[in-house]
């Protein structure tokens, strides 16, 4: 059965809706910003990428009832990019419909809800007074809020859930996407990511100096991945959603098909050799390439492009590294080479259905977006990716077959093969 | 209080929360809060709370498991504003 791909949606720090996104990415804009409240938490990395999200922009997607007491970043960026997505895709939402749709359900990822509003309702309880919650806090706090928020606005009859793999979660729910609705048991299954932002998210991180510390006076240049001189990601947040459906399906409706999934594969690396809670298996990396290679049923030297995973640390080598080994490529043979994150920061969870919605509109427009701040490439990627396969500015190329990889925490791997539509 | 005022502050309080403005706009004692006004049952909670700080009063457990319809909501009112 074949799949594709219907509608988009994305909240992302350097662009809100669709058409704001389309346009940054392709210009080469930066999302990523100083941000005084970390320095005023006295953060060792003092820039981010957090959307711009306007009251207006509220009120498109949320009632004024549901705005009362709300403090819930992830549920805010995952219900505007899923409404989005599932509207551009040309379906119904809203409290008009009458009977929920046994066919469509939502997988919809994050890696945890709410992280403000349960800052808040833990200083109510501490200060003995968890009588006057309210009964806002659960929908917004619990892990399957975002899915449950986005089932209830668009009466979605079929599975809906909230899966969570680290910074794989948005790749990985669309290859679970892609399994339901290929196994027959869906039609069409809203897919993405979304993740809270803000310093209750990022501290962690900033603790483990995972993030640079080292461009807090130039923001745009800060995020590099593929660089010399990347010292650490750069924290974002947002989120970003595919509708996934069968081609039979999208036929019958008449609908804008933008990519097709013809393959893709997650595993684990067991945290073995030298896989590690924050460190990946090679191994396991290049056989999650290999595999979704093969589960697509292409040769590796029909990729085009790779949207890769590259969050701008110590690790972007490594990972040019597996995708060399994996598909067998090197030197002029090497695929165009992509990372978001040098515009976006890195999302966390939601980095990889944002970075999905890119290369879903690459393959669709034709175009390799300007890889900003990787002017200094590292000599390890130089030494097996000629310059011009990483481009500065915008190429206007068209784009067969692109791969998208996301990697996270837990040592756990995802790849999609996305192919341009022809009927 | 009289009545009319403390009418008018229940029907001020629970406003946000209803999905049925035409029997908002009718609004009278005998309405019921999930029956008429389609309050959402979980935003009850809500409603109580809002109530308790409109009046500056508290309300228990066993109090608030009353306030189903305005008419209860005005009796519980009423009587934590005359208690001592």
């Amino acid at each position: 059965m074949r799949v594709v791909i219907t509608g988009l949606g994305v909240v992302a720090p350097n662009g809100t809706g669709v058409p704001a996104f389309t346009a940054a990415v392709r210009e080469g804009v930066s999302g990523i910003r100083y941000d005084p409240q970390l320095e005023a938490l006295d953060f060792s990395c003092r820039i981010a990428g957090t959307p711009e999200v306007t009251e207006a922009m509220k009120l498109q997607y949320f009632d004024p009832l549901e705005l009362k007491g709300f403090n819930s970043g992830a549920v805010l960026y995952g219900v505007m990019a899923g409404m989005e997505a599932w509207q551009d895709a040309g379906l119904p939402a809203g409290n008009a419909i009458q009977q929920p749709d046994w066919d469509s359900g939502a997988i919809f990822g994050t890696g945890s809800s709410g992280i403000d509003k349960m800052r808040e309702a833990i200083y109510r309880m501490d200060e003995l007074q968890v009588r006057r919650l309210g009964s806002t806090v659960v929908a917004q706090t619990m892990a399957s809020g975002i899915s449950a928020w986005l089932g209830g606005k668009l009466a979605l009859g079929n599975q809906v859930t909230t899966n969570s793999s680290a910074c794989t979660t948005g790749a990985e729910s669309v290859l679970m996407a892609y399994d339901r609705i290929r196994a027959g048991k869906a039609r069409r299954i809203l897919a993405g990511s979304t993740t809270d932002g803000g310093p209750y998210v990022w501290g962690g991180f900033d603790a483990m100096k995972v993030c640079t510390f080292k461009n807090n006076d130039r923001p745009a240049a800060g995020s590099r991945p593929m660089s010399a001189t990347a010292t650490g990601f750069v924290p974002g947040a947002g989120a970003g959603a595919l509708v996934v459906e069968s081609l039979e399906s999208a036929l019958e409706r008449n609908a804008t098909i933008y990519a097709e999934i013809i393959g893709g594969h997650v595993n684990s690396g067991g945290q073995r050799n030298e896989g590690s809670m924050t460190a990946p298996n090679s191994e396991a990396v290049q056989r999650c390439i290999r595999e979704a290679v093969r589960d697509a049923g292409i040769h590796p030297d029909e990729i085009d492009a790779i949207n890769g995973h590259l969050t701008a640390t110590s690790k972007d080598a490594a990972e040019v590294i597996n995708w060399s080994q994996a598909l067998n490529r090197s030197g002029e043979h090497f695929p165009y080479l992509n990372a978001l994150k040098c515009l976006v920061g890195h999302c966390l969870s939601a980095s990889g259905s944002i970075e999905l919605v890119a290369a879903v509109l690459q393959l669709q427009q034709g175009f390799l977006f300007p890889n900003i701040n990787s002017e200094d490439l590292h000599p390890e990627i130089a030494a097996i990716v000629p310059r011009e396969k990483i481009p500065q500015q915008l190429i206007h190329q068209d784009l067969q077959v692109i791969a998208k990889a996301s990697f996270g925490f837990g040592d756990v791997n995802a790849c999609i093969i996305l192919k341009k539509y022809k009927f | 209080m009289d009545k009319v005022t403390l009418l008018a502050t229940i029907k001020e309080v629970v406003a946000p929360y209803t999905k049925n403005p035409e029997a908002l706009a009718t609004l009278n004692e005998d309405t019921d809060f999930i029956r008429d006004l389609k309050i959402n049952s979980a935003n009850l909670v809500d409603v109580v709370l809002d109530v308790e700080e409109k009046f500056n009063i508290v309300i228990d457990n066993d109090s608030m498991e009353k306030m189903i319809n305005v008419r209860s909501a005005m009796e519980v009112v009423e009587n934590k504003l005359a208690a001592p």
